[in-house]
């Protein structure tokens, strides 16, 4: 069974069994990233395009590989080399991509609602991997599945996310995925960055850190963008990094077995102390492989998969 | 050349009149209003069903032109106006260059005597090139025509400035109309601040960019004494501000679009970027208020804020898109369906909005109202007429409607301006 659906865009219009479908499906897949041959001939004949606006290191390169693992022909475009520099809109540029037989492009774009733009337009498959602060899917996916896998489960946990709330794509997808698997969400946040209606969401707010940490099963770092503090949504990174830095002492705050994890890039010794950062509780590159698992997962179920053990063998 | 518009139901709340009866129009003016009028060879407009009213005016359009004629000109804004039954328009002065002097208003008004389907009352701007420093030749610009000022789309933030524009305009009894947005605390929004925008990921923004200098605008009002008229409002803050004023007697009067009382932020959602308008689409609260104001007369006047954009500019990413939509064809048949179908206003209130208000806020005579000797501006409209949006199908140059596809109910099926029929049964006739 594959997913009913053409396109990845979000989390918010995921069902609960898509979700489990996803997560479960990743699984064989991981096994493939640890095999000494890690190919499998799966999407043999797919081609398969990044589409990118904006820079990124590990999502591109986990898509890519997430692609190749499975044979298909990936393609990077990054915007410095392509077209759009001379001023080509999103939708033929699209549009170019498609009738050159891509069967799915995966769009990062600075713009929220880009990667709907291109799905309404194209019948390839789209997968959204990263809009504005919108959403980004396939991160929420791979931190469920991160969490499922050291956890054993979802429901019941106490997640906090930790950080810029107001422009993170990668908090909102993991609010919408986390409380509809029934895992317990805080946001934790200066209150110049929790967006307003947040609690509609689902979640609770939190201004302090060492409230918010109480007792959680997850520490979710998110980062810090630098600009944000030019544009006077707090005074100096300085004091962001005393009030909201994820150290040892206020993980300790948290359930002794608490994971810690973020997305990354990190910007060490601003969100998150270098000692949590590599310390045991943290699952950061557990969260890097288990991205690839998941986008294999995605690849191989927007194009219509059957059974995944099948395709593993 | 005479016409008769017979067996429509006439409503001209200005003359008190709300029964079926015969208009005939001579030489371009209103000659009769009478149950059965001979028909003595003038043309006839078979009004049987239909609502005949004092011709719609719409005082905040953009057409465009000069320097914008991609989006829209004179001619082709005239004609969207025409079928959206309104027989005159007012048109904003945000062209390139804006329209800040004499020589400026009267190449609007050429233009429109040469190529425009309906009136066309130019507005002046408030600065010089709308730059918010030193004052237009305000006084020069009345005396060919202007019919108020603005600095629609660049909201004066300088209060001073806006403070001596009001005092000097209140000279000549023109309204000052405001657009009313702290640019500091839109702070890049593209869309109203609340949960959808914080669920779409879209910088929002927050009411009080309206309402902060709306108040500022109303006390400024009050201190200079000049005619203060609120474009576009569409908060319920706002509409509460303009109740309080009015209470108060200062001088202020205000417009809501089609748009605010018919759509919710929650439809930004589709990331179609013909949704992408300044003041946002709000909440559902703010919608209601905006009902609620237009109801109890708070608000005056029913203007689209006819903003048209080429697709181009329109079918990209939603924060790359220009803000605006376009409503001259859409406006009459959002406010029946919307409004005066379930109640909110009566044809006659209606009229006071579309036609009565606008007329006498612009210092128009002869207009809004059907007694004899007035202009023969006339809107014809069907209440049961239903139609269904087809912005592919518009006179206007530009597409950006989010109604596309609505099926409205009370459609305009003939506008007459100067006793010149320039619609008829959704055709146009120029």
């Amino acid at each position: 069974m594959g997913l009913n659906r053409k396109d990845l865009l979000g989390i918010r219009e995921l069902s609960v069994e898509e979700i489990e479908l996803i997560l479960e499906t990743a699984e064989p897949m991981k096994d493939i990233i640890g095999r000494q041959i890690k190919k499998v001939p799966t999407l043999r004949g797919k081609v398969v395009i990044n589409l990118f606006y904006e820079p990124s290191t590990r999502t591109r390169t986990s898509f890519e590989l997430a692609g190749k693992y499975m044979s298909a022909d990936t393609i990077n475009i990054s915007t410095s080399t392509s077209s759009v520099v001379k001023g080509e809109t999103l939708k033929d540029t699209g549009k170019t991509l498609e009738v050159m037989g891509a069967d799915v492009v995966i769009i990062r774009h600075s713009a929220s609602g880009a990667p709907h733009i291109l799905a309404k337009h194209l019948s390839a498959s789209v997968i959204n991997a990263g809009d504005g602060f919108h959403e980004h899917p396939t991160q929420a996916l791979l931190d469920m599945f991160t969490i499922k896998e050291k956890k054993g489960r979802l429901a019941g946990l106490k997640v906090a996310i930790v950080g810029d709330i107001m422009f993170s794509r990668v908090a909102r997808s993991n609010i919408w995925g986390l409380t509809k698997m029934g895992a317990e969400v805080r946001v934790i946040a200066p209150a110049t960055l929790l967006p307003p209606g947040i609690e509609k969401l689902g979640v609770t707010p939190y201004t302090s850190i060492e409230e918010g940490l109480c007792d959680v099963d997850v520490v979710m770092v998110l980062r810090m963008q630098l600009e944000r503090q030019q544009k006077g949504l707090f005074p100096t990174i300085r004091e962001y990094s005393r009030l909201y830095g994820v150290t040892a002492e206020r993980v300790r705050l948290a359930c002794p077995d608490a994971l810690v994890m973020h997305p990354g890039p990190m910007n060490r010794g601003i969100e998150i102390a270098p000692d949590v950062a590599d310390g045991v509780q943290a699952v950061i590159n557990e969260q890097v492989t288990n991205g690839v698992a998941v986008r294999m997962a995605l690849l191989y179920l927007l194009t219509g998969g059957g059974n995944p053990h099948e395709a593993v063998n | 050349m005479k016409l008769l518009i017979k067996g429509g139901k006439v409503i001209d709340p200005v003359n008190g009149i709300s029964r079926i009866a015969d208009v005939l129009v001579d030489n371009g003016k209103i000659s009769a209003v009478d149950k059965h009028i001979g028909t003595d060879g003038a043309e006839v407009v078979e009004a049987a069903g239909k609502l005949v009213m004092p011709g719609f005016i719409d005082m905040h359009v953009h057409l465009r032109e000069p320097g914008l004629e991609a989006k829209e000109t004179i001619a082709t804004g005239t004609r969207a106006a025409a079928m959206g039954g309104f027989t005159g328009v007012a048109c904003m002065p945000n062209t390139n260059p804006v329209i800040d002097n004499q020589a400026l208003v009267e190449f609007i008004k050429s233009r429109a005597a040469g190529e425009g389907a309906v009136n066309v009352y130019p507005i002046g701007a408030i600065t010089k090139g709308s730059k918010g420093e030193e004052l237009a030749e305000i006084g020069d610009m009345k005396l060919v025509g202007a019919v108020a000022i603005s600095d629609d789309g660049r909201p004066l933030m300088n209060a001073q400035v806006m403070r001596l524009a009001m005092k000097y305009a209140a000279m000549f009894g023109m309204p000052v109309i405001s657009h009313c947005e702290d640019l500091n605390l839109v702070a890049d929004g593209v869309m109203h601040e609340g949960y959808f925008a914080t669920v779409y990921g879209l910088k929002g923004i927050t009411r009080l960019a309206e309402e902060a200098m709306a108040a500022r605008d109303i006390m400024l009002a009050e201190l200079t004494g000049a005619w203060l008229h609120i474009a576009h409002i569409s908060t319920a803050g706002s509409v509460e501000l303009v109740r309080m004023a009015k209470k108060k007697g200062i001088r202020v009067t205000a417009e809501a679009t089609p748009h605010h009382f018919s759509l919710t932020d929650e439809i930004v959602g589709s990331f179609d970027t013909a949704t992408k308008v300044n003041p946002p689409l709000r909440s559902e609260a703010d919608v209601q208020a905006v009902k609620e104001g237009l109801r109890d007369g708070t608000i005056d006047v029913i203007a689209t804020d006819h903003a048209p954009h080429t697709v181009e500019e329109k079918d990209v990413e939603y924060n790359y898109a220009p803000f605006g939509i376009v409503g001259l064809e859409t406006a009459v048949g959002l406010a029946f369906s919307g409004l005066v179908r379930p109640g909110v206003l009566s044809p006659e209130e209606l009229v006071m909005k579309m036609s009565v208000n606008p007329a006498r806020i612009l210092g128009l005579e002869g207009k809004g109202h059907l007694g004899i000797g007035a202009d023969a501006d006339i809107t014809l409209v069907d209440p049961e007429l239903k139609e269904t949006v087809d912005v592919n199908r518009f006179a206007s140059k530009a597409k950006n409607s989010p109604f596309d596809g609505w099926e409205l109910i009370g459609i305009p099926t003939a506008a007459i301006v100067g006793g010149q029929l320039v619609m008829h049964k959704r055709k146009l006739m120029v």
